[in-house]
Formats: structure tokens, C-alpha cells, sequence
């Protein structure tokens, strides 16, 4: 790997990381804002450490979601780091022992995306572990911002708070609208959800409108809500 | 107490998931099937809980300024904005309608 290539890969790690702490700022003042404590806050954050994962367990506790729909949506999101793990492994030389436990925590859409976008092997290894490093740090150091600041606000509403909840999931989701299907699958989840928000606990929509909206995606009728 | 047990047991099994997919074959995953699934399932869940998040109040569904602000964070993305620039356009644009 050459001098210059290496500098970009840390360069782009550096990046990703920033990115990732702006995220996290959002994610630390709206888990307060949804009745979490700092603390609660950080554990997720350092040992959750996935993004997309959080936000829903914190968000479906703020709408007075239960436990078990709080967690399943977290857990449904954080499904797809299963996917990553055989690529992860193979570029890493399968690791094992407490290096492949290390592995685990770290394996996430950006530490994946960034090892796989490399041609040479030691230039993923090494992208893979530059944006662990710099998006772990910052994501921890983001959320801890975010978090003890919105404990300060005395209304988060009046600041917009609960807006830029969905605005944050919406933002997650835009990139995945690519083509037909996902469309029809996203606008069919919604639907379905707000469908059932009146008639079941808060929670459980977001649940079977993902289980209902991925039945009917794989059968590969047409999507009707 | 009901805070801490969706914690433990999202977190746990969150870190399964990324422990399982570091120590199975590939070839368990490789299911045209089930990689579908993982595909489209970010995708509902993401889209069910913007829709939640943007008009459910509890077990109602409630129009207010939170819908404003979602769309104006819309626009942002059409507009290429990035991640805090959308959450902040749709956090101060609902700020805005209600002080006035």
C-alpha cells in the first residue's frame, strides 16, 4: 500500500467519523429527550454501537412503546451487521479469541462499507479499523455532548426535538429508496403502521409493518397497504 | 427498570448478531431469500418509524408541527443536505410554527 493511499484511507476514516459524531449529537439529546438518562444514553452508545439500532429502542420507549417492542425494533434493525460478518472475517483473516470479539462490537454499515471499498487486503484491514477508532470515539463523544446538553433544555419540544426524530430516520432511510421496490415496501410499512398506531400498543406497529411490508416483498405481488 | 431491559436485551442480542455473522459460514447467509430480506427490512422498519415518529402521538394520530418540520427536512435531502443539516431544518422549522 502506498504512502498516498494510506493517507486517504485515514483521511476518509477521519471523515466518516465526523459525520458519525454530528449523528450521535441527535441521537444523545433525542434519547434524553425521550425520558433516557445520560447514563442509559452512554451504555447504549458504547455498547449498542449501532446507529439505526438506538435511535428506534429510544424513540418506541418515548411514544410509551414496551420493552419487548423497544428492543425487537432495535434488534430487527441491528440484523443486517449479520450480513456483514463473513465479508468482515474473510478480509480480516477470520479472526479469533478476543480479537474476533473486538471484531464483533466494531462490525457496522461504516467499518464494513469502508473495508470492502479497498482493492488490497492490508488497505482494508487498516480502513476497517481507522473508521472503528475514529467513528466508536466520536460516536461516544457525540452522543455524551448530545446527551448532557439536551439534559440542560427545559422543553425539548419547544426546540423542535420531536421533529428531528423522524427527520433522523428519514435521513437514514433516503439513501435505500433506490428503485421501485423499496418504495413500495417503505410507503406499505408506513402505511400499515399508521393503520394500527389507533388500534394496537405503541411499539407493535413498527413491528408488523416491517414483518408485513418484507412478507410482502419477498412474495413479489404487488405491495397493497 | 422497563428502560434497562430493552437496553440489556437489544444490546445483547445486537452484539449476537455481530458475533454470528463473524463465526458462520458464508454459505448459511448466501440465500438469495434472506438476502432480500435483510435488503427490504431496514428499509420498512426505517420508513414505519419515520411515519410513526411524524404523526403518532401515543395510540393517536395527531397532525402538527412535526409534520412541517419533517417535510422541510425532506426538502433538505432532495437538496443534498447533510445528516445534521436535515435534523436541524426539521427541528427549527417546527420550533418556528410553534412561537408563532
Amino acid at each position: 500500500m502506498s504512502p498516498e493511499r494510506r493517507r486517504e484511507i485515514l483521511r476518509n476514516a477521519a471523515g466518516i467519523g465526523v459525520a458519525v459524531g454530528a449523528y450521535a449529537l441527535s441521537f444523545g439529546a433525542l434519547s434524553v429527550a425521550a425520558g433516557l438518562t445520560p447514563l442509559q444514553t452512554m451504555v447504549l452508545s458504547l455498547v449498542m454501537f449501532t446507529g439505526g439500532s438506538q435511535f428506534a429502542l429510544v424513540l418506541v420507549l418515548g411514544q410509551g412503546g414496551s420493552w419487548p417492542a423497544a428492543a425487537g425494533s432495535a434488534i430487527m434493525l441491528g440484523s443486517r451487521n449479520l450480513f456483514y460478518g463473513p465479508r468482515v472475517a474473510e478480509l480480516l483473516d477470520r479472526p479469533r479469541g478476543w480479537r474476533r470479539l473486538l471484531t464483533a462490537q466494531v462490525t457496522i454499515d461504516e467499518t464494513t462499507a469502508m473495508a470492502l471499498g479497498q482493492e488490497e487486503r492490508a488497505a482494508a484491514r487498516l480502513a476497517f479499523w481507522a473508521t472503528a477508532v475514529s467513528a466508536y470515539s466520536l460516536w461516544n463523544l457525540g452522543t455524551l455532548v448530545g446527551a448532557l446538553g439536551a439534559a440542560l433544555l427545559p422543553d425539548p419540544k419547544a426546540l423542535g426535538l420531536d421533529a428531528a426524530a423522524p427527520a433522523a430516520f428519514l435521513a437514514l432511510l433516503a439513501p435505500r429508496l433506490r428503485g421501485r421496490e423499496p418504495w413500495l415496501v417503505a410507503l406499505a410499512a408506513a402505511a400499515v403502521a399508521l393503520a394500527l398506531v389507533p388500534v394496537v400498543p405503541a411499539g407493535v406497529p413498527v413491528i408488523v409493518a416491517a414483518l408485513a411490508a418484507v412478507a410482502a416483498g419477498l412474495r413479489g405481488k404487488p405491495v397493497d397497504p | 427498570m422497563i428502560i434497562w431491559l430493552a437496553i440489556i436485551v437489544g444490546t445483547v442480542t445486537c452484539y449476537l448478531f455481530k458475533l454470528a455473522g463473524l463465526s458462520i459460514p458464508e454459505r448459511l447467509l448466501d440465500n438469495p431469500r434472506i438476502r432480500r430480506i435483510a435488503a427490504l427490512l431496514p428499509v420498512a422498519l426505517l420508513a414505519a418509524l419515520t411515519a410513526i415518529q411524524t404523526v403518532a402521538t401515543g395510540s393517536r394520530l395527531v397532525i402538527d408541527a412535526r409534520l412541517a418540520g419533517v417535510a422541510a427536512g425532506a426538502v433538505a435531502l432532495l437538496l443534498r443536505a447533510p445528516f445534521l443539516v436535515v435534523v436541524a431544518v426539521a427541528a427549527g422549522t417546527a420550533a418556528l410554527i410553534r412561537l408563532l
